[in-house]
């Protein structure tokens, strides 16, 4: 896809999880819209995955540490036709469960929603394909307060380069500056995210988590580096796409009204 | 003269025997075994020293079985089970990923260490994991037994194993559900780990009383059909449970509620509700809070 598809494509998965949330059920709307560019990059150009075949086991895999934007990996995953449409999510019953589960939905390559686990699943997917010999490579999303989780670090630590090394291993920090119930700033804030990263031994590259050629771009540089795993430090805005809920602390989890909803499909 | 032998020796020695079988085989370690560890020697590149990181350790292991791999995690049955239980459950238990949890120096047999490393909850936590298989084995015979048995199972697994060297007395064809190590009518003696072996030397030291007892071994805690709790033990008129865990969550609640359609007396030789400390040996401290061949009699006397 061309960049403009793929801002496109972006914009549409916005709407699809408006949709998915409607008006009668809350969501994790604000950290689903703050990756969905990313979400669009990796799925509709970056990844080397085929949706009519997403068990291939040469297929690149795709790990949501931030199980909570469950929303935003669902609307990529439907509008591939990876999973089928009609299931309501969070309904009794229903494969689109409120956190990613990978017993009860295809396509999931790893359950998460416990914050913090995510990037040691990936971490140990990662080995195990390379053990393998295997090219396929693991990306793995994160959250910015997630990493307030002393697991992230254990994790960070081992695939580093001192470490295993894990150089087929891309990691993207969604660096929203919004947690669950307020910025940042206001609770503990996680930042400095690259002297973090350099120092644990990691390739870090600062970006706009908006800007699509340069998601491109980096997850390019990702794809060369040697020796060292990778993480995009994507400065995003939370509830991006829709203005109501863009940078607003209350946008994390929430449930819209009608009029917010029909401003949602005019974007 | 019954052979001693160390449960750790057995686990090292098995590991790296199954791994040389079957190449899916890994080990994920937090600095917890000693060094040269046999599996590492020989397949450094399956081993994944993750440093003193548990948590880590067990979602690093679930990473493993989603790629296939057969992921061994081991460390301090306090650690492995009790710092990464929400691991041990988000990571490997709602998956069901083929992942083999190994808690070493379960109970009072870290004696010196004291109660920070006396772990006498881990079989309460396991069992509470759906998905989670609770392998308690007696002896050495048993681990090689219950290593094998869990390579050939797809799914998650918990086993704790002792220190030091124990007798060796599980029969070579052993079953996996509850079984009579030594026949008797009076009260019904069930088992588990190192508590086995002292059960039988109880049921000895009963029979010179006129009391008749039968020692029933569990290497296999969850799953577990009632029916064969209550089978095992048909025909005495009480029962005793024997374990090195907490009488909270363990053999003894579990034996409980499998008879909870009988009448039948039960009472529990366990760690009652209290940490551990330290000591010179594990027997002393198995001695102190009542987990011995004596603490037993006295029970058994007391229900017949």
């Amino acid at each position: 896809m061309t960049i403009p598809q793929l801002e496109a494509k972006a914009k549409q998965l916005r709407k699809d999880v408006v949709r998915m949330l409607s008006t009668d059920l809350g969501g994790h709307i604000g950290g689903s819209c703050s990756f969905a560019d990313i979400m669009a990059a990796l799925y509709y150009h970056v990844m080397r995955y085929d949706p009519a075949n997403p068990e291939d086991p040469n297929r690149d895999r795709f790990i949501l540490s931030k199980g909570h934007s469950a929303p935003i990996q669902y609307a990529a995953l439907l509008d591939l036709g990876v999973l089928p449409q009609g299931h309501k999510l969070k309904m009794l019953g229903s494969i689109l469960q409120g956190h990613p589960d990978k017993l009860k939905t295809r396509g999931i390559e790893a359950g998460t929603g416990s914050l913090g686990q995510g990037l040691s699943l990936a971490c140990g997917l990662a080995a195990g394909l390379r053990l393998d010999g295997l090219t396929s490579r693991v990306y793995v999303g994160l959250g910015d307060g997630e990493v307030a989780e002393g697991q992230v670090w254990e994790a960070a630590l081992a695939a580093g380069e001192r470490g295993f090394a894990l150089d087929n291993l891309c990691a993207i920090l969604d660096s929203n500056g919004i947690q669950a119930n307020a910025r940042l700033t206001d609770t503990l804030d996680t930042r400095p995210y690259k002297e973090k990263f350099d120092a644990f031994g990691w390739h870090a590259i600062e970006l706009d988590g908006h800007d699509m050629q340069a998601i491109l771009q980096a997850f390019d540089e990702a794809a060369s580096v040697k020796g060292k795993p990778t993480i995009l430090i994507a400065q995003t805005v939370k509830g991006k796409g829709f203005a109501f809920a863009e940078d607003n602390p209350k946008y994390h989890h929430a449930q819209l009204t009608p009029e917010q909803y029909e401003e949602a499909m005019q974007i | 003269m019954t052979a001693m032998h160390d449960q750790n020796v057995a686990y090292a020695e098995e590991l790296l025997r199954l791994g040389s079988e079957d190449k899916r085989i890994v080990v994920v370690d937090p600095d917890s075994n000693k060094t040269p560890f046999p599996f590492q020697e020989t397949y450094p590149d399956r081993y994944f020293e993750v440093g003193i990181a548990e948590a880590n350790c067990v979602s690093f292991a679930g990473g493993l079985a989603l790629s296939g791999k057969i992921a061994f995690a081991n460390a301090f049955s306090v650690f492995i089970i009790g710092r990464a239980y929400d691991q041990a459950r988000q990571s490997v238990a709602i998956p069901r990923a083929n992942v083999k949890l190994v808690g070493f120096y379960s109970g009072f047999s870290d004696s010196a260490d004291g109660a920070t490393h006396q772990c006498f909850e881990d079989i309460a936590l396991a069992r509470a994991l759906p998905h989670m298989t609770v392998l308690t084995p007696a002896d050495s015979n048993e681990v090689v037994r219950l290593m094998r048995w869990s390579v050939a199972h797809d799914g998650p697994t918990y086993m704790r194993l002792t220190r030091g060297k124990w007798p060796q007395i599980t029969p070579d064809d052993a079953p996996l559900t509850p079984y009579v190590l030594h026949e008797g009518n009076d009260i019904a003696i069930f088992a588990i780990g190192t508590m086995v072996s002292r059960a039988l030397d109880a049921a000895e030291m009963l029979e010179r009383e006129g009391i008749s007892a039968r020692v029933i071994n569990i290497p296999m805690l969850k799953p577990l059909d009632d029916a064969n709790i209550q089978n095992v033990c048909v025909g005495c008129k009480a029962v005793i449970t024997c374990e090195e865990h907490s009488v909270i969550g363990g053999l003894s609640q579990t034996v409980a509620w499998a008879l909870r359609g009988t009448s039948t007396p039960i009472e529990p030789v366990a760690v009652m509700d209290t940490f551990g400390q330290s000591a010179r040996d594990h027997g002393q401290l198995l001695d102190h809070y009542g987990l011995s061949a004596k603490g037993i009699c006295e029970k058994a006397r007391a229900l017949v």
